[in-house]
């Protein structure tokens, strides 16, 4: 047992602690904001410290591997990501300031944890952890809507996590044991002739989908979004989002690879019922925080490809995607934090004229939004095709066409909130202000869009070696 | 006859259908907790079954597990349920539609 390889997840948990004491003695409230980014600097740390060892620890169940190392980083950037657009949001809050910060931190914990396990007690546990820290987080504002969201948020995520869990118990029954490499060696390959084997997967699947939010799993999304704090939104759209997708390769290619069920077709099949749900229904919104949510299934859609196309291209593809989308969609929800600060409103039509009233912010916005289309030079498109070549590859060109489709169908909503923006009148004349640390976020999630998008070779490569290690 | 796993999985399978039917059908919030309760309780009772006749101490610790996990999430759960009281002297699910369903 070595305690140094989960050091990372001991130190995020252990700057929640100190953040929650701070918050006893500091009377400027701002200063727990700026140690909780400041303090992620040290699980980063270990985690590069630890970066190219490939080890297990606690009897099997952690894995210290790129892809746990690599989601590790991943979620630290977007938590630190998340606070610095918190901060002026918080701000205004007259108390819990400090647990507000150590459940999103609480929340990264759990999620490094999901991508770095290999026991299905520990991806339960972890999946909790993570999960009932998002529900308190937001219903945080205790407002009638935040709190119809999280009573929506919680209920469902529980019978979802339930149906996850009675899927595992058939798992775990018929393999004998909960950790993936004993379930691989021990799973019967013909899963046709054995119907609790189907349904258990068919479980894990509907469990894990709750999570990602694909379609028949989706209904929570919405409401969810539009009535969580903002900054929790885009949380929840990026962070939790790729938790479940780890965890699902992780599940699937080390536990269940030996099955013999075309599972790639499965998630083929969800991932064009869910880009088209989603891209559909978005047009209708009037809501952005809204439209955004159904752009996030879409989303979800596009990255199950990944899923679909079952081979190492498939998989990086997936990573990449997850990366580019991370920066992408961050980038919006931060320019939607800072002008929904001035304006107090969240619908589309409030957003008119606003690249008189602020320049910058609209341009963010707009190619955040540009690159969740997917046209150059911009993360989403290198992505996309990056995502699409691997299905091609893997002879699933109709669900390509879906996907190109249901691209253009996107770019109808998207599009809207820019025209909106540059051509229309504006409701009045105050700028908009933003404070530095917004400022900061938002022009590190737009150099990401637009890096990635011109230059991706770098992350790619990181995204290749983070899956490698799958048979 | 003697009880067998299969008996215990068939009770498992009765009461986590019970329980998904309340989880998706009853209005009442707190009720819809109990439901999810008795779905984890299903659970639970497959796990030591199999636990029982594989004779695999795993499922044990799962199923403590599960049952902590449960406490704290009823814990939050019965928590926003307060809050969401405060505020609409309601816990009817059906009258929760500030925003569409």
């Amino acid at each position: 047992m070595n305690v140094y390889l989960l050091s990372p997840a001991i130190s995020l948990c252990g700057l929640a602690i100190v953040v929650i004491l701070l918050d006893l003695f500091l009377k400027r409230k701002w200063i727990l904001g700026a140690v909780s980014v400041a303090g992620l600097i040290v699980p980063a740390a270990f985690t590069l410290a630890l970066w190219g060892r490939e080890e297990t620890s606690f009897n099997g169940m952690l894995a210290v591997d790129e892809f746990s190392l690599f989601f590790n980083l991943f979620f630290l950037v977007c938590a630190a990501l998340v606070i610095l657009a918190s901060m002026d949001y918080v701000s205004k809050f007259r108390a819990f300031q400090g647990e507000y910060y150590a459940l999103v931190l609480l929340a990264a914990t759990g999620m490094m944890l999901m991508a770095s396990t290999r026991e299905l007690i520990s991806v339960y546990v972890a999946l909790e952890l993570t999960g009932i820290s998002l529900y308190a987080l937001t219903g945080f504002l205790k407002d009638p809507k935040s709190s119809e969201a999280s009573l929506k948020y919680l209920l469902l995520g529980a019978v979802a996590s339930a149906v996850l869990l009675y899927g595992m118990a058939m798992v775990f029954g018929l393999s004998g044991s909960t950790h993936f490499k004993d379930i691989a060696a021990a799973i019967p390959g013909d899963v046709m002739g054995n119907p609790a084997l189907l349904m258990g997967m068919v479980l894990l699947v509907a469990g894990f989908g709750f999570k990602i939010a694909t379609v028949p799993f989706q209904m929570w999304v919405p409401d969810v979004y539009e009535g969580a704090p903002t900054p929790i939104t885009a949380y929840l759209s990026v962070a939790s989002k790729a938790a479940g997708f780890a965890v699902i390769l992780r599940v699937f290619y080390e536990a269940l690879g030996p099955v013999s069920l075309d599972w790639g077709m499965m998630f083929g099949v969800l991932a064009a019922i869910t880009m088209t749900l989603g891209n559909v229904v978005a047009i209708a919104q009037t809501n952005i925080k809204r439209m955004l949510g159904y752009s996030s299934i879409a989303q979800a859609g596009y990255l199950m490809i990944g899923l679909a196309a079952v081979s190492a291209l498939g998989r990086s593809g997936l990573v990449f995607f997850l990366i580019a989308y991370a920066f992408t969609n961050l980038g919006a929800f931060i320019a939607i934090i800072a002008i929904s600060n001035k304006t107090n409103s969240d619908l589309i039509s409030d957003y008119s004229g606003m690249a008189k009233r602020a320049p910058l912010l609209a341009l963010a916005l707009g190619l955040c939004l540009i690159s969740l289309i997917g046209i150059p030079p911009t993360a989403g498109f290198m992505a996309k095709i990056y995502i699409f070549n691997a299905a091609v590859d893997h002879d699933l060109m109709w669900l390509v066409i879906v996907a190109v489709v249901n691209t253009a169908i996107s770019a109808y909503y998207y599009l809207r909130v820019v025209r909106v923006m540059f051509l229309g009148a504006p409701l009045s004349e105050e700028a908009v202000p933003s404070s530095g640390a917004l400022r900061a976020a938002l022009s590190v999630a737009c150099i990401g869009v637009l890096l990635l998008g011109v230059y991706p070779w770098a992350l790619l490569k990181i995204a290749e070696t983070a899956v490698s290690m799958f048979p | 006859m003697t009880v067998g796993l299969e008996h215990f999985l068939i009770l498992s399978a009765i009461l986590f259908s019970i329980g998904l039917y309340g989880a998706l059908a009853k209005r009442n919030a707190v009720v819809i907790l109990m439901s999810i309760e008795i779905m984890l309780n299903a659970v639970n009772i497959a796990m030591v079954a199999f636990s029982r006749y594989g004779h695999l101490i795993t499922g044990q610790v799962f199923a403590i597990f599960i049952m902590v996990v449960a406490a704290a999430e009823a814990a939050v759960g019965l928590a926003i349920i307060i809050a969401i009281y405060r505020s609409r002297e309601t816990v009817d699910v059906e009258k929760f539609d500030l925003m569409k369903w």
